[in-house]
């Protein structure tokens, strides 16, 4: 239930987007969502499909491209992707300083839609 | 004629949030009143973290609290038995509080007399920290029982909170857990947050806390004793 807020948002970006350029429908909504935020587009798209009833998005397939987060050494300043899931802690994968710092991943973009017309 | 193009957007999903949080944001300071917002999964003692603190705070800041957490043992109406203004959010089904519910929730609380305003968001770790309430200040509670392994399992909270504080460290002797590896973690995603063990039920490590809390609330918040606020009953609303 977490993704209803987060898909009431895209909606509303996507229907904006889709009158202004005068589109007859929307295919396709791409997003970009960082792996730590726990949205899962099954959810989005049941939503999505809920909410965009009636409206020229209805029907629109949603595709969620998952960024991993991406941290950065203290020791050695590597910086490197890894997956947060099932992991208890984060190493470095040169020097395997258990010291790292997030430095990224916590994206939730709507990069573009597909529409026609 | 048919046939299908790309149009880029590039926006942030929240923005819009982001947004109406800014100007909550801006509203409470040009009031000089300090929000806090408290985030926790239900049962891990935001609600006994604010009662503990409003009892070592309450002679020098007029405090008000809005209760979002409908899971809570204790709600509106014990925060108003303690003699401050509360409004009780009924989130509907929504399960955290964005920008537009605290903007509903101001509505029914006179700013110009509260100094120190908590927010009870509602019990879970994980969105309740990507929406932007307006609060000054996001504060996450861990519980001992909870485990330590919980940063990596919800990094967002983790990493959005400006302090995080373990309650229940009375059960620390109880438990596996492992404080060293929790504040690993802790600083893995959030380098710059303090943690602080601390008991609600014993009392240890509150002043801590409370030594945390005031280093982040601007000077000037704060007013004189004959202008604190009385007693009124909680109010009820929905978004």
């Amino acid at each position: 239930m977490h993704e209803l807020a987060v898909t009431e948002a895209i909606v509303k970006l996507v229907l904006d987007t889709a009158r202004r350029e005068r589109a007859r429908r929307v295919v396709t909504v791409n997003l970009r969502i960082g792996e730590m935020s726990d949205l899962k587009a099954e959810w989005i798209q049941r939503y999505f499909d809920h909410l965009a009833v009636g409206t020229i998005a209805a029907g629109a397939r949603i595709l969620v491209e998952t960024t991993v987060p991406s941290f950065q050494c203290d020791h050695c300043g590597e910086r490197f992707s890894r997956s947060l899931r099932g992991v208890e802690s984060i190493t470095c994968p040169r020097c395997e300083s258990g010291s790292c710092t997030l430095t990224g991943g916590m994206e939730y973009l709507v990069e573009n839609v597909e529409i026609e017309g | 004629m048919s046939g299908t193009r790309i149009v880029q957007i590039r926006q942030e999903i929240l923005a819009e949030n982001r947004i109406e949080a800014g100007a909550v944001r801006e509203r409470l300071t040009r009031a000089c009143c300090h929000m806090v917002n408290v985030m926790a999964s239900p049962g891990a003692g935001k609600t006994s973290l604010i009662i503990r603190t409003i009892e070592r705070l309450r002679e020098q800041f007029r405090i008000a609290v809005i209760e979002a957490d409908l899971d809570s043992t204790v709600d509106a109406d014990k925060i108003t038995a303690l003699g401050l203004p509360a409004v009780q959010l009924e989130t509907g089904g929504y399960c955290h509080v964005d920008a537009r519910m605290t903007n509903a929730a101001l509505e029914h609380l006179d700013l110009e007399k509260t100094d120190l305003l908590f927010l009870e968001n509602v019990g879970n770790l994980i969105c309740t920290a990507q929406s932007d309430t307006g609060a000054h200040l996001n504060v996450a509670i861990l519980s001992v029982p909870e485990g330590d392994d919980k940063p990596l399992k919800y990094p967002v909270m983790f990493s959005y909170a400006d302090i995080i504080l373990l309650n229940k460290s009375d059960y620390l002797e109880l438990e596996e857990f492992d404080l060293e590896a929790f504040r690993q973690r802790v600083a893995t995603l959030n380098p710059a947050a303090p943690v602080c063990p601390l008991s609600c039920r014993t009392g240890r490590g509150l002043d801590e806390w409370v030594h945390l809390l005031m280093e982040r609330i601007p000077r000037g918040i704060g007013a004189p004793a004959s202008e604190r606020s009385g007693n009124p009953a909680p109010r009820r609303l929905s978004p």
